[in-house]
């Protein structure tokens, strides 16, 4: 009876809000930013989010994990990174070359692998990573093996992307896109067709939900996506390693969605924020960073097992609540007096 | 031709054993929690640095040995109470994130305490090899296969002669069934991490002499446990035994014949298509979802 009151003067749905906010913070932030350490920092972050928030249609909406997804990453940046050097192809054609591998490759391995649920999807996805990793590694002729190989500069229409403030543009550009992009897609029919996925495959069946094409729609979407930022990353950092797509790393995109929040657009946001610049600041206790690390995953999902902006935002609503209920009972109680 | 056949074969019948041993503590863990212990690996490491620095410090060697299974499984034991049984009805995905988290927790732990380098312990008995059908075989292997083969033994005669054994198994079956027949169930829960922890820790023990070890080295074979339990169907012990030996086999036979350089790709590519084709591996249940 009492929270639509307290709702009312926010007209504009949260979501919007949200967007608008974003926007606004991504104009200002390279005024205040004069520092390249963290104008850096902020770029990667903004590339992880925009990985996460794929992934995090995967996960969190459509409930099938991937343990695999920095395989899809290894595409696109060692597209960038091979293509152009040993076959001369322009960049741009790359990166595109590369989507259109990773897309393909999750398609072909959508149909066998989304019959399994659970830990055997799990063991299939972090398999499939490991698999394109050892590639990397192996192939050395083409890939410079364990120690990585540069990759020349991006071109845009004849422009070079070189200096990190022009490389800001292009990334929070693309964030904005994959924010709106994703808060649409979560209202549309496919969006909810997803979230119908993650509570039972039957029961999606049962109201003529299309299963499998929908697991695999989800699955290529959000592996065009990582192979995409794999390539900007790639072309970003202007060196490529076998890292970029190791199991670990996989472990921290997933991480990612996890603490951030599930099926949270802006949580995934918060997530790529807090477990990038998490080993940033951890770096100081010189040894015992991966130590921490593990702590405080730990602590996270026992304590926040929704992830992290859920939580907060459940907490803000029922203390929200019940400073209404306080002031509600003392209106009353000077009317009655 | 056969020589070196039986050379590739012993070899993958050793790494094999302790992937067994990997995939049958990934086992009892699932049976008990159905929590897929991604820290698993880590135990293996553990044991195999453990028994390299009690033999540094002068303990003698089964003593040695016997301390680096001890350690880790009551760190199974602190696992399971601080961070696994606080969760316990949590998604699955939370869970492998906490465990994963504990693994990186100890692994953390180990390379601030031994530093990033490798290290090696003494053979059981002794490096000279042992001559059969041409082949050459390290004694240690015949500790590993031994060894390992006596705790396959020992865990069945547990699991169905001994009313612990079953009253664990009763409690994979059904959890609730077996809380209602009495069985204290989450003194299951502790006793299946000491248990795999201890099977793990005893299997990276044995296989250091052979492979050394280092602070990383759990990550890899935790993985290709997990292949192995998944291999023969999560749940089945028969299937983690034959799944381990067959991933250990496969590996050692590509290495030789194929491709070393691959070799750790193969496990990997063994499970995705038996997944494809048995979605629940080899000897898993084949029951039906109830919706």
């Amino acid at each position: 009876m009492i929270r639509p009151v307290i709702l009312r003067p926010m007209a504009l749905r949260p979501a919007t809000l949200g967007l608008v906010a974003l926007a606004v913070l991504v104009l200002v932030l390279p005024l205040v930013i004069s520092n390249s350490f963290y104008l850096d920092l902020v770029i990667r972050i903004a590339i992880n989010a925009i990985i996460v928030l794929g992934l995090n249609l995967l996960i969190g909406f459509a409930g099938q994990i991937s343990f695999g997804h920095a395989g899809f990453l290894g595409i696109g940046a060692y597209a960038s990174a091979v293509l152009p050097t040993h076959f001369g192809w322009p960049p741009l054609l790359a990166l595109i070359a590369g989507a259109a591998a990773a897309a393909a490759l999750a398609a072909v391995m959508a149909w066998p692998i989304f019959r399994l649920k659970g830990h055997y999807l799990a063991m299939a996805t972090l398999g499939l990573g490991i698999i394109l990793n050892l590639i990397f590694r192996n192939e050395a002729s083409y890939t410079g093996g364990p120690d990585g190989m540069a990759v020349p500069a991006m071109e845009l229409f004849g422009l070079q992307l070189s200096r990190d403030r022009q490389w800001y543009w292009v990334i929070a550009a693309l964030l904005l896109v994959s924010v709106w992009a994703s808060l649409n897609i979560i209202d549309s029919p496919f969006g909810r067709a997803l979230r119908a996925l993650h509570g039972s495959d039957v029961a999606a069946r049962v109201v003529g939900v299309d299963i499998a094409r929908y697991k695999m729609a989800i699955f290529v979407m959000s592996a065009t996506f990582a192979s995409i930022m794999g390539s900007i990353t790639a072309h970003y950092v202007g060196f490529v390693t076998p890292n970029i797509a190791d199991f670990f790393h996989s472990v921290e995109l997933v991480t990612m969605v996890v603490v951030g929040g599930m099926a949270s657009v802006f949580g995934s946001l918060l997530g790529a924020v807090l477990l990038t610049i998490l080993p940033q600041a951890l770096a100081t206790f010189e040894g015992w960073e991966t130590v921490a690390f593990g702590a405080i995953l730990i602590l996270c999902m026992i304590f926040m097992p929704r992830g992290l902006l859920p939580t907060l935002a459940a907490r803000l609503g029922s203390l929200r609540f019940a400073v209404a209920r306080l002031r509600a009972g003392r209106s009353a109680g000077e009317s009655d007096s | 031709m056969l020589a070196q056949f039986l050379q590739y074969l012993f070899s993958g019948i050793t790494i094999g054993a302790t992937y067994a041993l990997a995939a049958l503590g990934f086992t009892m863990i699932y049976n008990a929690s159905t929590v897929i212990n991604f820290a698993q690996g880590e135990f293996i490491m553990l044991g195999g640095m453990l028994a390299v620095m009690f033999q540094q410090a002068g303990f003698p060697l089964p003593l040695a040995v016997l301390l680096a299974i001890i350690v880790p499984s009551l760190v199974g034991v602190l696992m399971e109470k601080m961070v696994v049984e606080p969760v316990r009805s949590a998604d699955t995905v939370n869970i492998i994130i906490i465990t994963i988290g504990a693994s990186l927790v100890i692994r953390g732990v180990v390379q601030v305490v031994f530093g990033k380098g490798a290290f090696m312990l003494s053979s059981f008995s002794g490096d000279t090899p042992v001559e059969i059908g041409g082949a050459m075989i390290m004694p240690q292997s015949f500790w590993v296969i031994g060894v390992s083969a006596l705790v396959v033994v020992g865990l069945w005669y547990f699991f169905t002669r001994t009313l612990t054994g079953k009253a664990m198994l009763a409690t994979s079956f059904n959890r609730t069934a077996a809380e209602l027949v009495g069985i204290n169930t989450s003194w299951v829960l502790w006793m299946s991490f000491a248990m795999s922890a201890a099977v793990g820790a005893l299997g990276g023990v044995l296989v250091t002499p052979l492979t050394m070890t280092s602070y990383d080295s759990g990550i890899m074979l935790g993985l290709k446990g997990f292949v192995a339990a998944v291999v023969g169907g999560l749940g089945s012990g028969a299937g983690a035994l034959v799944g381990g030996l067959l991933v250990g086999v496969l590996e050692a036979m590509g290495a030789g014949y194929l491709s070393s350089s691959y070799k750790d790709a193969l496990p990997f590519v063994l499970i995705l298509l038996i997944l494809f084709f048995l979605p629940r591996g080899l000897f898993g249940s084949r029951q039906t979802e109830r919706v």
